[in-house]
């Protein structure tokens, strides 16, 4: 071994030596070049980022001129008298979201567990392959898959027997009031739900996966059950992480345009109704944005009100991160 | 062989592109509601000529904004501009196509042209004041129909639109309510109901809905087999939602006293006219650039208004009635001019 070593290998290792000190010498000026490109690559993302919330702000600053910050909480949106306000979009963007997270979180939970702890190994890639699809399927067509299929549904089967039952009740009532057409709040957030399950799946599956097996198999060992491991290994050990995926989907959700405008029925007025129809920011800006005048007080709101939606974006990842960093402190 | 193949895939491909991008050609951009007869005229025109149009159909708001930069040669729009801004963007406006907006309604057991309404009804009914289909004052509009104890879902179109101001126009005119509470625009504030998004939104979320009622373009009801309903005009009289009612319309509005051709036909005089027509817009530039982009334009046009009526008739737009086509000549010759001439004479 030895010889063949010494035998074959001094030559060549001369050689290398030799290419690897002229390729230093032109690699000198490359390397500087390519950390020049790596630093370029960096800053376009924060002048990229910074440009666009300039344009966004500079946009809107006529409409928050003009209506002062009671442009936050006006709930009118009347196009006739130039009388604008955020409040209906602003609620409508976080309440059906939250409708979509507080849907997908639960569905997320159990798929995530299954894959990672009880399914099989023949069912664990074709189920894993299945919710990455979701993930693949574009936003137009879940549009309208929920126009055309679960609308109909909700009011032919869901939104009827729920008014009749909860609508009479005193407080919760509100909630199942008003007409059964299909649309509105939660069928918009049943969509994003589904829109939102592959990614908060993803990310709990990664966090399950990363629990020490000895945790669990000690937990096991202890006699203690299925959902014991689950409630009381699995969950405290991936905690923060699983906020995060919760945040993240709760990010998508703010965001989601053409499936929301398809079926939350498009309505600027407030409602506590599930069932009510209602209007989102993205929304709004998608339906009023190619009729909205160059000049105009409305153009101006809707680019206000799409620097408020990037505000809100960007509250709910700080919040994420700093939950994320508390949980780690703790 | 192979090589052969493709160098006639090549040759194919290099004059389909010619085909779609020529120096010559038009650009405009602007309304949806008249873009598939502009696309028709657009083929049969190029087949002539050899010029072809390409026009964007990106919603009459953003073909204002782009004829007011100047970066297409026409715009279109649904809504009439106002004449201070016509001068201030050195504009003439003129009307290419007249359309009509008809009420679709989701009621077991009617039939199309089966219900009768009145344009005060119809604006209680989109106020939320009038909120079930038994309700006494549809009933007695309609002895003899059987009407379910049904509520009554108003459904809008959601995204800004023209059809939408049309509508609205209508609702302002005969009802002073709804002209003080809501008013007209490409989009407004709706006091009761849903929308949809587009003709395809409002007739889907009425055909899902039962007890809905919409507003549609003619064009998407026709085409769809929507379940129309019959108005009251101004005469007093029901009419159906039909090709002869909406050409009486054309014909009994006041072209004459109407600053930059936007003659209302809403609500207009005579027995037989049916009363949500409008017409839809052309913006071209009174001082153009290039006097022969110009000249293209009116040419296209006016082949259009002397062969492309059978075109629109096919597609169930109304032609423009003849004398107002020949009072659109007479503005082009008068207001298109290049450093005092006109660009185009007949």
């Amino acid at each position: 071994m030895d010889a063949t070593m010494n035998g074959t290998g001094s030559p060549s290792a001369g050689g290398a030596l030799e290419s690897i000190s002229s390729a230093r010498a032109v690699g000198r000026t490359a390397d500087a070049i390519f950390v020049a490109l790596l630093w370029g690559c960096g800053i376009f993302v924060l002048i990229l980022l910074g440009l666009i919330i300039a344009m966004l702000f500079e946009g809107g600053l006529p409409a928050f001129r003009n209506f002062g910050l009671d442009f936050l909480w006006t709930a009118t949106w009347n196009p006739v008298t130039e009388n604008f306000g955020a409040l209906v979009m602003i609620y409508g963007t976080l309440f059906s979201a939250i409708i979509a997270v507080v849907i997908a979180l639960p569905l997320s939970f159990g798929i995530a567990f299954f894959l990672s702890e009880i399914a099989p190994e023949s069912l664990r890639r074709p189920i894993g392959v299945a919710i990455q699809l979701l993930a693949a399927v574009p936003s137009i067509i879940y549009g309208m898959w929920g126009f055309f299929i679960i609308a109909p549904l909700m009011a032919a089967y869901v939104q009827p027997p729920l008014i009749d039952l909860l609508g009479p009740l005193p407080v919760i009532g509100l909630l199942f009031q008003g007409p059964a057409l299909g649309g509105g709040m939660l069928t918009a957030g049943l969509i994003m739900a589904i829109m939102i399950l592959p990614f908060i799946t993803a990310m709990f599956v990664e966090t399950l996966e990363s629990v020490p097996p000895m945790l669990k198999e000690s937990a096991y060992g202890v006699g203690a059950t299925t959902y014991e491991v689950y409630k009381n290994v699995s969950i405290p050990y991936g905690r923060t992480a699983m906020v995060g995926a919760i945040m993240l989907g709760l990010g998508r959700a703010l965001g989601e345009t053409m499936a929301v405008t398809f079926v939350i029925g498009n309505a600027t007025r407030l409602s506590a109704s599930l069932f009510a129809p209602g209007a989102t920011i993205a929304s709004t800006i998608a339906n009023e944005f190619p009729e909205a005048a160059q000049g105009s007080l409305k153009l101006d709101s809707l680019l206000a009100l799409g620097f408020i939606l990037f505000v809100i974006s960007f509250i709910v990842l700080a919040l994420s991160r700093f939950l994320v960093r508390s949980n780690l402190k703790s | 062989m192979k090589i052969t193949t493709a160098l006639g895939m090549l040759a194919v491909a290099g004059t389909l592109f010619a085909g779609s991008a020529s120096a010559g050609d038009i650009t405009g951009a602007g309304a949806t509601f008249p873009a598939p007869v502009y696309q028709a005229w657009a083929v049969a025109y190029k087949e002539k000529t050899g010029t072809g149009l390409n026009y964007q159909s990106i919603g009459s708001g953003a073909g204002q904004t782009q004829i007011f930069n100047r970066t297409v040669d026409f715009g279109a729009s649904d809504a009439p501009v106002q004449t201070e801004k016509l001068a201030q963007q050195k504009l003439l406006q003129f009307p290419a196509v007249i359309g009509s907006v008809v009420p679709i309604v989701n009621l077991e057991g009617i039939a199309a042209n089966q219900l009768k309404l009145t344009g005060p009804v119809l604006a209680d009914i989109y106020l939320g004041k009038i909120t079930k289909w038994s309700d006494k004052a549809i009933a007695d509009l309609n002895p003899g129909v059987k009407l379910p104890d049904l509520g009554i879902v108003p459904t809008y179109r959601s995204d800004g639109s023209g059809t939408t101001f049309v509508f609205a126009s209508y609702l302002s005119d005969v009802s002073a309510d709804w002209k003080s509470k809501v008013g007209a625009a490409t989009s407004v504030s709706w006091p009761a109901g849903a929308g949809g998004k587009g003709n395809e939104g409002v007739a889907g979320t009425v055909k899902n809905t039962k007890g809905a009622i919409g507003y549609v373009e003619y064009i998407y009801a026709s085409a769809n087999n929507l379940v129309t309903v019959q108005l009251q005009n101004k005469a007093g009289k029901y009419v159906s939602p039909t090709v002869p009612a909406f050409q009486a319309a054309a014909a009994n509005a006041d072209w004459a006293g109407a600053k930059d051709f936007a003659a209302s036909m809403i609500n207009t005089p005579g027995d037989a006219t049916w009363p949500i027509t409008s017409a839809t817009f052309i913006l071209l530039p009174k001082e153009p650039k290039s006097g022969e982009q110009a000249a293209e334009v009116i040419k296209f046009f006016n082949w259009a208004f002397d062969n492309g009526n059978e075109i629109a008739e096919k597609l169930h737009y109304i032609p423009l009635p003849k004398d107002v086509a020949a009072r659109v000549r007479e503005a082009w010759k008068a207001e298109v001019k290049v450093d005092g001439k006109p660009v185009w004479a007949n």
